[in-house]
């Protein structure tokens, strides 16, 4: 072995390989084309045609003309698509900020000794599994205004002397969303970052316990930095999942009331199939594309980071 | 998934029960019960009979006293439920094999052949994992209604790959990338073509990567609710998300104990299927993140 310089051998192995792997384009082509054929056609064909059709007066049922801006102009004076925005905005970042405290708390207290541990791990992950539509609508009786059982405890606790009216109140029924997408949401972000956590080496804590580094300490200077790179990943996910909800709102209160829970998505909806103006709906849903574009970019970083942090890097 | 049971607090036994119990069982148990509840309360209601669903004076409402399958029974034998059932098997089934079949040639191709360009398609398709259906579902019901797709089972079935196959081709990317390249050397150099690379050693090996994507692919069908409730318009044709929320909701006149039904029975397909291969589920969830 010693004989046969090292360059040498790979330069051989090159040579066989290309010589087997002739032709490697063409067949790569040809394993693609399936997902490719779909990918066009169903993916990148209507991202483009949607661009197309926000810029359009297109009814359902009948061909558009090509009105410019014209649709984003007339939503900027639109109160109730500002106010989607609003609520788009407030969802997503107090829903994802209580899905990330919660998601980290609990997937630290999964990472302890516990008995029962796998079956505790999958109970968790439950919600995230059962169809969201299914879960929303068990929300949904949950917040029934006459047989509401959160409110029924209450009374019986003697909080409140009246029940609550979840959905029918806009900053009740706002409040109401969040929770359950908190409830359908923590369970992936305490799942992945427990995987996270497991990557960490118990020696870098053995050795800042040796150090006299307490418990709060090892989490904010060996947990977090070692967690970081997948919970900019993570939280990318759920950001993007939240931002663009649709099933949750859709079942639980259809954007109600009078438009209090509205998200961008579920008003390009309501617009666009419901009002059957394709045009104004394509142009609400077009309006989502610039934060998901942040969204991306950040996620991009995130996993430049966690690549570097590996060592790897091309 | 990594040693689970690695114990990473090595001295975690010093900790006293009662320390425990109120640093970690208390608000471990907390949070179980606030992701269980919805599921307890949406069984309850399902076998409550509507005297009791209603009565809230007379009947302790966390229990049954008298548990019935009426709900069940209407469910099943009143509404089109069996057939949205069948319908959300079928279009799950299909795309998932349509997906798998599409992913296993693409990740094979990117991964391991290597084509001028195939990193460039990969991030593309990382991207394509990253557009979301409510922003695609109007030019998709366009383009859905012009092929005279509209209100059928197919159109479900070739759109739901659109999210699938971004998603298990970058699970089997990365699975691919464990198998050892010298395998398929030496078999090419054995003369093997690379269809029988592909069938006879990539694809045996990769049987796990192969399972979590399948049932990562089959919940996220049955899951799906946007393009169902967008392109599906006769009772007969939707799926159960769908039926269940636009069919058994009369006027103003909720039927919740129908409604509970639908969801628990619906529900349980995707729960058992998990429960099974839940060590399949999660390696896909946090390996589709972690790559």
């Amino acid at each position: 072995m010693t004989v046969l310089a090292e360059p040498t051998v790979r330069r051989v192995r090159e040579s066989q390989l290309s010589r087997m792997l002739d032709g490697r384009n063409t067949l790569g082509a040809m394993f693609m084309l399936p997902a490719a054929a779909i990918l066009l056609l169903f993916l990148a064909y209507p991202l483009v045609l949607g661009l197309w059709l926000g810029m359009t007066d297109t009814k359902i049922g009948g061909a558009g003309r090509f009105i410019g801006w014209n649709n984003f102009s007339s939503l900027a004076k639109d109160t109730v698509f500002w106010l989607s925005v609003f609520n788009t905005t407030l969802y997503t970042v107090v829903a994802s900020i209580i899905k990330f405290a919660l998601g980290l708390y609990l997937a630290v207290l999964l990472n302890e000794r516990l008995p029962f541990k796998s079956i505790i791990r999958a109970i968790v992950l439950l919600p995230f599994v059962v169809p969201t539509v299914l879960s929303a609508i068990a929300f949904w009786w949950i917040y029934d205004s006459q047989f509401s059982i959160v409110s029924w405890v209450l009374v019986k606790l003697g909080f409140i002397h009246s029940y609550i009216d979840f959905l029918g109140d806009p900053w009740n029924a706002r409040w109401s969303v969040i929770v359950a997408n908190i409830w359908r949401g923590v369970p992936f972000v305490a799942i992945t970052l427990l995987a996270g956590l497991q990557t960490i080496s118990p020696s870098l804590y053995e050795a800042a316990t040796l150090d006299g580094a307490s418990n709060a300490q090892r989490f904010r200077y060996i947990t977090l930095p070692m967690l970081s790179p997948i919970i900019a990943v993570v939280m990318t996910f759920s950001v993007l999942l939240t931002f663009t909800d649709f099933q949750l709102i859709y079942t639980i209160t259809r954007g109600g009331p009078i438009n209090a829970t509205h998200l961008m998505a579920t008003l390009s909806f309501q617009r666009a199939i419901t009002g059957g103006n394709l045009g104004e709906g394509a142009a609400i849903a077009n309006a989502m594309i610039p934060f998901l574009v942040v969204a991306i970019l950040f996620s991009y970083f995130g996993l430049q980071r966690r690549k570097w942090q590996q060592g790897g890097g091309e | 998934m990594t040693a689970i049971d690695n114990d990473i607090e090595g001295m975690a036994y010093l900790d006293r029960f009662p320390r425990r119990l109120l640093r970690l069982y208390l608000p471990l148990g907390l949070i179980l019960f606030f992701l269980l509840f919805p599921f307890y309360w949406m069984a309850t209601t399902t076998f409550k009979p509507d005297a009791e669903m209603y009565d809230y004076e007379k009947y302790n409402p966390f229990w049954v006293a008298h548990p019935t399958l009426d709900h069940i029974k209407k469910l099943f034998f009143d509404t089109d439920y069996p057939q949205w059932m069948y319908n959300t098997v079928v279009v799950s089934v299909s795309a998932t094999f349509i997906s798998i079949f599409a992913s296993v040639c693409a990740a094979y191709a990117i991964e391991r052949l290597r084509y001028r360009g195939s990193r460039y398609v990969g991030m593309a398709i990382f991207l394509a994992y990253l557009v979301p259906p409510s922003i695609l579902f109007i030019p998709l019901a366009a383009i859905v209604f012009k092929l005279g797709l509209y209100d059928g089972n197919l159109a479900l079935i070739l759109t739901y790959p659109t999210f699938l196959i971004p998603f298990c081709t970058w699970l089997l990317m990365g699975y691919f990338r464990t198998i050892p390249y010298e395998l398929e050397e030496c078999a090419l150099i054995d003369g093997a073509s690379r269809l029988q690379i592909l069938t006879k050693i990539t694809l045996p090996l990769s049987v796990p990567g192969l399972i979590s994507a399948g049932i990562f692919a089959f919940t996220l069908s049955w899951n799906e609710f946007i393009y169902a409730l967008t392109f599906i318009s006769s009772s007969e044709n939707k799926t159960i998300p769908v039926g269940a929320i636009t069919e058994l909701v009369n006027g103003d006149v909720y039927h919740w104990g129908a409604l509970m039904a639908a969801a628990l029975t619906g529900s349980i397909p995707v729960v058992i299927l998990y429960s099974f291969f839940v060590e399949h589920y999660v390696s896909a969830m946090t390996g589709a993140v972690k790559e």
